[in-house]
């Protein structure tokens, strides 16, 4: 039963993330790579400021402007210089590395002994005999609150042009949209949710560690992935609920894989080997799924002419 | 209404492959007039509308629209007054999108706020314009773009470039790539929305027979310049044989265009 909590805990938070790549892989696309760094950051200034004694939510906030900052920063060097945008992520997110390096002063900052805000709402919660369940709940309404609003957004004019700059860039153009402006919001937008998701998870994890975020965008890109496969696409909020879910579920699955996994001859730190290969499977599969079907009905014609 | 002055604009300069597009082009439209673009593959047709619309800059000339000169206007500030439909019915639209969202972002060109965009207002409103087209696009208003047929995916967008009764339509060879009934259909819309709203347009096409049904003055244009302009009285009474004869007078014997006279 903890097991399955902690599942559903961990895919929250970490839905956060995972609702962030949405908005660069799919909504922009736009493969960024700042995730690996946003989120370390997130989670770097929000333990590096919660343990120098500052508020925990200022310094949870100041780490979503410092995600958001990241993600500005890769648009501009994508739109306004012209970068190759995977290369502009990938630049961001390796210059991040000494950043955080040096906002954390050390590459690992425990928060023990400190007061963070999943123990405040432990300590409130536990009032009222619910204390076990205070992370899910407070994941929960962080997470169900923040989907609602980026549902909203997306369906106003401005989340609309935003939309319509990653499906068809020429055509938004010619409605009078500054599609530069649209890329470095979404990137913005998008680290943002990150360095949320990381500064979360440090507090959860009770640690924030400089090496924390490295393929993060396999574990967001896996979550969008099972997400889509599951649930419909028809709307803009089933496609953030199947991100969710996609989200919880990929939790679970590793989650079971480091329990069981052991009995099957890995160890947990082929973790990140079985990641990769589970997304170049599902990346993969619909394309060589078509050229199955391609070559069957070859062979069909074939057999009809004989 | 549009004066372009002693365009020119050349790709590659100073290097071998120098490819001079249009060449010292100057053409003034007044308000309300349809302009009919022709010519040959390469003549430099759609480099003109690019730099009308601001998707490229002239190497030198002005163009000034509505007054105001707007030679280094980028192309998305430029859009305010600029509708444009493109050859390609995936162009105009976004696929993935539904109609009424294309519709909503072609409503409130250039002002995105934070309203919510499509509302029961807005549609009731868009239903209405999308009737008058008469392609059943007002029963799909919650489609993705990317179930309609090229021709209703045209219609929409030949809606979309009309919808905010832009200074100047732009009309990119845009029925080029549709089946005969569907260009005529198009064809149609087009000419409804024009009259209707008594919009300056240009069009270019190499359909000979297109350049001289529609609109009230015809250019030629030939390796980058105009050299025929048929106005008033004389585009009424054009045909297609008194076309060739304009390309003949001026020793320009085009295949390609002369297979579209039929």
């Amino acid at each position: 039963m903890s097991l399955f909590i902690n599942a559903i805990e961990q895919g929250l938070v970490y839905g956060l993330m995972a609702l962030g790549v949405l908005i660069t892989f799919r909504v922009l696309d736009f493969p960024d790579l700042t995730v690996d760094g946003s989120f370390t950051m997130g989670a770097g200034i929000t333990a590096a400021l919660t343990v120098a004694g500052w508020n925990p939510y200022l310094a949870l906030l100041l780490g979503i402007l410092g995600g958001m900052a990241a993600g500005t920063f890769t648009g501009i060097l994508s739109t306004k210089l012209n970068i190759l945008n995977l290369l502009s992520g990938i630049l961001t997110m390796t210059l991040l590395y000494s950043v955080n390096l040096r906002i954390m002063g050390r590459p690992n900052i425990p928060l023990l002994g400190q007061t963070t805000i999943l123990d405040q709402f432990n300590s409130l919660l536990s009032g009222v005999g619910l204390g076990d369940y205070s992370n899910l709940i407070f994941f929960g309404i962080v997470l169900i609150a923040l989907k609602a609003l980026i549902d909203l957004f997306f369906n106003t004019e401005l989340g609309l042009a935003l939309r319509a700059t990653g499906d068809n860039e020429q055509m938004i153009v010619a409605q009078g949209v500054n599609t530069d402006v649209m890329k470095v919001l979404g990137l913005a937008i998008s680290n943002g949710l990150v360095a949320f998701s990381g500064g979360l998870v440090a507090q959860y994890s009770g640690f924030a560690d400089v090496g924390m975020g490295i393929g993060m965008i396999i574990a967001g890109l896996a979550s969008v992935i099972v997400g889509e496969t599951l649930l419909p696409t028809k709307s803009f909020m089933w496609v953030t609920t199947g991100v969710v879910t996609g989200s919880i579920i990929y939790r679970a699955a590793i989650m079971l894989a480091l329990r069981y996994g052991y009995n099957l001859g890995f160890k947990a730190s082929d973790l990140k080997l079985i990641t990769a290969l589970i997304v170049i499977v599902a990346l993969a599969t619909p394309h060589v799924r078509e050229k199955l079907n391609f070559k069957i009905g070859e062979k069909a014609n074939l057999s009809e002419t004989e | 209404m549009l004066h372009a002055n002693n365009l020119t604009k050349c790709f590659f300069p100073g290097t071998p492959n120098e490819i001079v597009a249009l060449n010292g082009l100057s053409i003034e439209l007044s308000e309300g007039q349809f302009l009919t673009v022709i010519g040959s593959n390469g003549a430099g047709k759609t480099t003109f509308l690019n730099l009308i619309a601001g998707s490229l800059f002239p190497s030198e000339g002005k163009i000034t629209l509505n007054g105001k000169d707007v030679t280094t206007v980028p192309e998305h500030v430029r859009a305010q007054m600029v509708g444009r439909v493109f050859q390609e019915p995936g162009m105009g639209t976004a696929s993935g999108m539904t109609v009424a969202q294309n519709l909503v972002l072609a409503l409130n060109k250039g002002h995105k706020g934070l309203k919510i965009g499509v509302t029961q207002d807005r549609k009731s409103a868009l239903r209405e314009e999308l009737e008058q087209l008469g392609l059943g696009l007002e029963e799909r208003m919650n489609e993705r773009v990317t179930h309609l047929s090229g021709g209703q995916r045209q219609g929409l967008a030949v809606l979309m470039a009309t919808l905010t009764m832009p200074k100047i339509l732009l009309l990119d060879e845009h029925t080029a790539s549709l089946d005969p009934k569907n260009a005529r259909k198009i064809l149609e819309i087009t000419e409804q929305l024009v009259t209707e709203k008594n919009l300056t347009t240009i069009m270019v096409t190499h359909d000979m027979n297109q350049a001289i049904d529609l609109g009230d003055r015809l250019v030629m244009l030939h390796r980058g310049s105009f050299v025929a302009d048929v106005n008033g009285k004389k585009k009424e009474q054009l045909t297609v044989d008194k076309l060739v004869e304009l390309f003949s007078e001026r020793n320009i014997v085009d295949d390609e265009l002369l297979l579209t006279m039929t």
